[in-house]
């Protein structure tokens, strides 16, 4: 782990998320001709740090961002091209190089287009971030689905537009002609008066000399040519043919390969290596001892894993032999109890007077939840190729923060980041997991020491068993009604806080909340999964909310409708998909409807879930999703976020759970570790509502929502209240109704 | 040892032990096929030998030499997508990508065998792919769409050689 992957960017709840963004604007004469080696071809004009047009004509756009099939590859040159009326068909994208330039400033400084400093738009529209940002120098990041919210609306609509402007400057210059009478479009400037059209490179060497509006003039949503249209992605026909270059695809001349093997206990160092049964075997060239780790360098993949599998390793004792998954939750309970005890918790949220209001009450409900710790699973296995020189290392990997890596790495060489250059690939599914750098320093030791360019693999067991976890967790809660049926108080304590910092709270009116956490540490690595911390509140407060509906004998839906007086928003949401999915409408026997409501990330998520309880388990038949994400700039990309938050969050509440025994994690491969197929894959609907408010991201929002519905409508069918997942541990019984 | 892969002789070194899917990548170039999961859960290194949908990561090179082995790279006509890759851009399935040389190599051998399945016939045959960004129902669409093309296709060289 690096020193900027954690912690840095998880501080503050403006960037939620975190991630982002930050390359950063170039100035005319400044930054422009750092950059314009990186990324300019012959003749081409470099507009500013996110645009360069070429002889032809054509436009490319630098997106910061890594595509791992979100389609930011392709919605953001959407909103630069939009702004700046380019002829999308003449519209190239390219990734940002993985350099300090790109990221050196924070988006709010650094997007200063100009010698103008900091722009007040920035000020006005996202105050605090600057200072949040700068904290963040160094990062190049994918995830907190940020990109189309922060990285598309402030810079990439603000660089088409300002390079716009100085175009039709430069060709009023020339023309001499009035500003007012020049009109862009599809990368031409037209007068119509005089009836003269060029395009728009003809223009660009004079306009690179104008200084940049920090505050151009935007498009609304009513002139939008591009943005709120479908276009097809850019990245789809290289993953149609076997062209497309994933990390582990990476071919360099006198490669070898190589496996590992890291400690099955968490922390645990290496201790004795027997390495005689391969040291004379055909096609090992090396094996290399690692802190935790052993490796095996080889001519093949195939011969370093069989190699690999012959060297009897053992490991130091770290004390947590003995930690198992019962054990963690026992520590969960006891420091959860001795936190409220001590009084020494965090305060998440405090309003009104719970505790008084729970104690005058006449209904009072409480309920714990639980989920398990969760891999990513991505289809991609870790890897990373590099390359190790006396004065350069060369890494080519698919990852969500190529900066935060070329710094772990310069660290760990003793090299300046500069020496290190990281060639960002497709990712096979990132999630949160390739945030974090751990195998790129595992490759770069592997190579130094073999003296070659090495590929590392991970076998899909090393991937299971060596991820960085979503946590596991208890959730309790305590709730009063009122005599109407209404929630009066509201206290709910939880395990660990990361992000969104709201992921707990209630969009609900109640009056009287006390919502408050503790810390109960694990030696369980802990990381990024797809929604952070939504992942389990979304189901913690979204079942607990059904319970409460239950008892105040209400139906669930109505139970929430009656409580958003102010959360138009969200009424609006949860009315879609009730509306969308008919509720209320019969259903056949051992059918069950559930529904949920949970903003994440900025994007509002409602979802209604049918099942059927079968003998052998049950089938989830529908899906309906209602979403307010501000803005769908690529609704058809909004969609398939929408579809696949869903299936990941499904697989994780049918089936996801990584156990701990004897400090090391049980599951090993798809086998143990279940996944959703297309035999057990929903029928899903989404319905968007674009309501104009500030863009929220698309691809976490679905995931916390779909688990909680789900459970809720099992209920609804059986009468059993799933508190604790995945629902494959619970025995679901046709027409079986228990009170929960 | 001689590996016919997409009509093309490759010259291969590898025990007659190692899996089909590391000669492919490592030896012939042809990355399109993927590692997933090396237990033959996933689908990814999806291959057919003789017309035959199989795991490559599971398929030793001995059992593969003297077949004819094809390989995503192989299923289009020079230039000419398949229709199903032609389905897949139109359908917009890949989100991250990296199972889908595997979801196409097994539905272009479900419709080698069955050229109009039904819904039940296409969970049947693609159940054993892993898709982790749950692209499931566009599959699907895909290879209804590709079936439905394919049909046209032939109706129309019946009719121009008839």
């Amino acid at each position: 782990m690096g020193k900027w992957t954690r912690r840095a960017f998880i501080t503050t709840g403006v960037l939620t998320g975190g991630a982002l963004v930050l390359g950063v604007a170039i100035r005319p004469g400044n930054r422009a001709r750092k950059v314009k080696g990186m990324i300019a071809g012959e003749g081409e004009t470099v507009m500013n740090i996110w645009l360069k047009i070429a002889l032809d004509n054509t436009i490319t756009v630098i997106v910061p961002h890594a595509e791992m099939g979100q389609g930011t590859h392709t919605t953001l040159p959407m909103m630069l091209a939009d702004e700046m009326d380019a002829d999308w068909n003449k519209v190239h994208m390219m990734e940002a190089p993985g350099n300090k330039e790109y990221a050196n400033y924070a988006l709010a400084k650094g997007f200063t287009i100009g010698d103008k400093d900091f722009p007040s738009f920035l000020i006005d529209t996202v105050d605090g971030v600057y200072l949040t940002i700068t904290k963040q120098m160094g990062l190049q990041m994918t995830g907190g689905s940020s990109s189309v919210r922060f990285t598309g609306n402030l810079a990439m609509r603000i660089a088409g537009a300002a390079a716009k402007a100085v175009l039709l400057q430069a060709a009023a210059d020339r023309w001499e002609v009035p500003l007012e009478e020049l009109e862009a479009k599809n990368s031409y400037i037209t007068h119509p008066a005089s009836n003269r059209s060029e395009p728009f490179i003809s223009f660009a060497p004079q306009a690179v000399e104008l200084s940049q509006p920090a505050k151009p003039k935007l498009k609304t949503p009513e002139e939008f040519t591009l943005m709120g249209t479908s276009l097809t992605r850019f990245d789809v026909p290289a993953k149609v043919d076997g062209s497309a270059g994933f990390g582990i695809d990476v071919s360099l001349p006198e490669m070898k390969y190589a496996a590992i093997k890291a400690a099955p206990v968490f922390g645990a160092k290496l201790k004795t290596v027997d390495d005689s049964e391969i040291v004379n075997m055909r096609g090992v060239h090396k094996i290399v001892r690692l802190d935790n780790a052993v490796a095996v360098v080889a001519d093949g993949y195939w011969i370093a894993k069989t190699a690999l599998d012959k060297v009897k390793v053992t490991f130091e004792e770290t004390g947590n032999e003995t930690v198992d998954q019962k054990g963690i939750y026992a520590q969960y309970v006891r420091d959860m109890e001795a936190s409220l005890a001590g009084g020494d918790e965090e305060k998440d949220i405090n309003k009104g007077d719970a505790e008084a209001a729970l104690k005058n009450s006449g209904q009072v409900v409480e309920g714990e939840y639980r989920v398990p710790y969760l891999a990513h699973a991505t289809m991609e296995p870790m890897n990373c190729t590099a390359h190790v020189t006396a004065d350069q290392c060369e890494i080519w990997v698919g990852c969500q923060n190529p900066l935060g890596f070329a710094n772990s790495i310069a660290e760990l060489l003793h090299m300046e980041p500069d020496q290190v250059q990281v060639h960002n690939q497709y990712l096979g599914g990132g999630f949160g997991r390739r945030f974090v750098d751990d195998v790129a320093l595992q490759a770069v030791h592997i190579a130094k020491e073999a003296d070659c360019p090495v590929k590392l693999i991970w076998s899909r067991e090393e991937d299971m068993r060596h991820d960085f976890y979503r946590e596991a967790n208890i959730s309790r809660f305590k709730a009063a009604l009122d005599s109407e049926g209404k929630i009066l108080a509201w206290n709910n304590q939880y395990l660990f806080k990361h992000e969104p910092p709201e992921a707990p709270h209630i969009p609900y009116d109640v009056a009287n909340q006390s919502i408050h956490y503790a810390m109960s540490e694990t030696h369980v690595p802990w990381g990024y999964w797809r929604s952070v911390d939504s992942s389990m509140h979304g189901f913690f407060t979204e079942s607990f909310i059904d319970e409460l509906a239950h008892h105040a004998k209400k139906d669930p839906f109505e139970f929430r409708r009656d409580q958003l007086s102010n959360a138009p928003r969200f009424l609006k949401v949860l009315e879609l998909a009730a509306e969308k999915a008919d509720w209320g409408a019969a259903l056949p026997e051992n059918w069950g409807r559930g529904i949920s409501l949970h903003q994440c990330f900025g994007t509002i998520v409602a979802q209604v879930v049918e099942v059927e309880v079968l003998e052998d388990g049950v089938k989830v038949h529908r899906v309906v999703c209602a979403a307010d994400p501000g803005f769908a700039f690529h609704p058809d990309g909004f969609e398939a976020q929408m579809e696949s938050g869903i299936i990941y969050g499904l697989t994780a509440a049918l089936y996801g759970e990584i156990t701990i025994d004897q400090g090391a994690v049980v599951q090993s491969n798809f086998h143990d570790y279940q996944m959703v197929r297309m035999d057990e894959s929903p029928k899903i609907e989404t319905y968007i509502i674009n309501s104009g408010h500030y863009p929220g991201g698309a691809g976490e929002p679905s995931t916390p929502g779909i688990a909680p519905a789900l459970t809720n409508a099992i209920f609804n069918a059986t009468g059993l209240r799933i508190r604790e997942l995945p629902v494959k541990n619970h025995t679901l019984r046709p027409s079986e109704k228990i009170l929960g | 040892m001689i590996l016919k892969v997409n009509d093309k002789n490759h010259e291969v070194e590898a025990d007659p032990a190692t899996p089909l899917l590391w000669v492919i990548r490592e030896q012939c170039g042809l990355t399109g096929t993927k590692f997933g999961c090396g237990i033959g859960q996933c689908g990814a290194c999806t291959v057919q030998m003789d017309g035959v949908a199989v795991r490559s990561c599971l398929t030793p090179l001995q059992a593969a030499v003297d077949k004819e082995i094809t390989t995503i790279e192989g299923i289009a006509s020079g230039t000419a997508l398949h229709a199903l890759q032609q389905a897949w851009i139109e359908e917009q399935v890949p989100q991250c990508g990296y199972c889908q040389s595997g979801q196409i190599m097994s539905a272009h051998a479900l419709l080698a065998n069955n050229a109009s399945p039904t819904d039940d016939d296409i969970d049947q045959a693609m159940s054993g792919n892993i898709c982790r960004c749950g692209t499931y129902s566009r599959i699907k669409k895909g290879i209804k769409k590709a079936a439905a093309e394919l049909a046209l296709t032939s109706t129309t060289k019946i009719e121009n050689n008839g």
